[in-house]
């Protein structure tokens, strides 16, 4: 599973950190990046992978995407 | 304004300046080599590979990289010659169109037969420059590819490329975030290549068997002769702010890359004009813009223009960047009016581990380098602005800077150029 962090389109509202703390990093203004070492171009761990659903459906401007 | 000079170093023999003034019509071009058969399609592709050539926009990728990419890809392709220049300090892209566009087409049209690109939109916000690709293109026979001139607002994220993408598409110019990148989805959703003016502008001398080991190097700042000269890669900082910029010895510093790559201390005298070496150094050479400060430059007084800038001309798209941006423009100013203290130093040192890469375009990392290259190439001064005694004891450089209407700090005018390049070197 392949996600992408639109942070153009993030709002800060920080549920991804909640639910996958060890996939978004939030700044100190509550802006979401991906952390260090994940990118949109590979594969989620299979291990963060849930975590990872549960931000993408809970993000409340649909910044989280999945990719092909 | 000072006269921007334009010249070549005596070592080269120019390829992308012209030696003479005015503007280059298509006989002009063609009595000088333009427009002639060489080599093509993926033989083309091969020797840009072989050439080293990289991207002259700023992010130096590999142009036969982009070019395969984008030729790779079944279908309609479309082409991108990116001329927005968005970096205040540089004026080469402007100038190449304004005073050669025949150069800029012939390198389009033979960068869009190797790919297999029907179409070519010219991307620029000058409107001199759009004007003179207008009239070199009426210049053309008709159906040699659907060549269309954009133009666009000025500003500094307007030249990235997915903001070039999306102003064509009909969007606002700014950028996106990435993947897709403009290779696998760009103009009408179709692979575009999209290179910048001067990195297209060295496709004819490749086609003919030429090296493309020169660039265009705006020279700005605290020198007598400013302007734009064509300048061998690898040959020291020194010898070009000497040599043609008629400067004696090394001066206080420089701005490097445009804003992009940010300060540098008299250390860079020394150092060679290549790509890698200047950023193995902590500095770059990007779109290939140094702006010399002189006596009267205070670098934290001029980080603070910097940060201001970047603070501005962000997308306002990205949290992190437009709070970053600003949050640093704060510090190095209070920093410059002898009002920050050392907690407000280690916050823009930590913003400087922070916050690379947290936006969706290079801005804020932009940003970012003015102010760790502040941090780290002139602490002697930073540290000197901490401990002014408050406001009445601020740098005298810093007092004498109008922070509130300094909008584009060493920005290059192309309307400067004289029209004839000078011999004088």
């Amino acid at each position: 599973m392949k996600i992408k962090l639109d942070r153009t389109l993030c709002d800060g509202f920080g549920k991804c950190a909640v639910h996958a703390p060890t996939v978004f990093s939030l700044d100190e203004w509550g802006y979401a990046s991906l952390e260090r070492g994940l990118s949109a171009d590979n594969d989620l761990p299979p291990e963060l992978e849930q975590p990872a659903l549960r931000a993408l459906l809970d993000c409340p401007v649909h910044a989280i995407i999945e990719r092909p | 304004m000072l006269a921007l000079t334009t010249g070549a170093h005596p070592a080269v023999r120019p390829r992308l300046i012209r030696g003479q003034g005015g503007w280059e019509d298509r006989a002009a071009y063609e009595a000088a080599g333009g427009y002639q058969p060489g080599l093509a399609g993926a033989d083309l592709i091969d020797a840009v590979a072989a050439s080293g050539l990289r991207g002259r926009g700023g992010a130096a990728f590999p142009v036969a990289r982009k070019l395969g990419a984008v030729a790779a890809r079944a279908g309609e392709k479309v082409v991108l010659v990116n001329g927005e220049e968005g970096e205040p300090a540089s004026v080469k892209d402007r100038w190449l169109l304004r005073a050669r566009p025949h150069l800029v087409i012939d390198g389009a049209l033979r960068a869009a037969r190797a790919i297999g690109a029907g179409t070519v939109y010219f991307y620029v916000s000058d409107a001199a420059a759009a004007a003179s690709l207008g009239t070199a293109l009426a210049e053309l026979p008709a159906r040699l590819a659907d060549l269309r001139v954009f133009q666009v607002e000025p500003g500094y994220v307007a030249g990235e490329e997915t903001a070039a993408v999306n102003a064509i598409n009909g969007r606002p110019a700014k950028p996106s975030e990435k993947p897709p990148r403009p290779f696998e989805e760009g103009i009408g959703r179709l692979p575009t290549l999209v290179s910048n003016a001067e990195s297209v502008a060295c496709l004819p001398g490749i086609a003919a068997g030429l090296p493309a080991d020169t660039f265009l190097l705006t020279l700005g700042g605290a020198i007598s002769r400013p302007g734009l000269y064509e300048v061998p890669f690898g040959i020291p900082v020194g010898e070009v702010t000497e040599v043609l910029g008629g400067l004696a010895g090394p001066p206080r510093g420089y701005v490097m890359g445009g804003y992009f790559a940010g300060l540098l201390n008299a250390r860079g005298h020394g150092l060679p004009l290549d790509h890698d070496t200047l950023k193995g150094a902590g500095s770059g050479l990007g779109c290939g813009a140094i702006t010399v400060l002189g006596p009267d430059d205070c670098p934290v007084g001029v980080a603070a223009l910097l940060l201001a800038y970047f603070g501005r001309e962000n997308a306002g798209q990205c949290g992190s960047c437009f709070n970053g941006t600003a949050a640093m423009a704060g510090v190095a100013l209070a920093l410059a009016r002898g009002e920050a203290g050392p907690a407000q130093v280690r916050r823009l040192e930590h913003w400087c581990g922070f916050l690379p890469g947290r936006g969706a375009c290079a801005t804020l990392d932009g940003a970012v380098n003015v102010a760790a290259t502040l941090l780290r190439e002139f602490p002697a001064q930073v540290e000197a602005h901490l401990t002014a005694a408050g406001p009445g004891d601020a740098c005298p450089a810093c007092a004498a800077t109008d922070f509130l209407t300094t909008d584009r700090p060493f920005a290059s005018d192309p309307e400067s150029i004289t029209p004839h390049v000078e011999a004088a070197l």
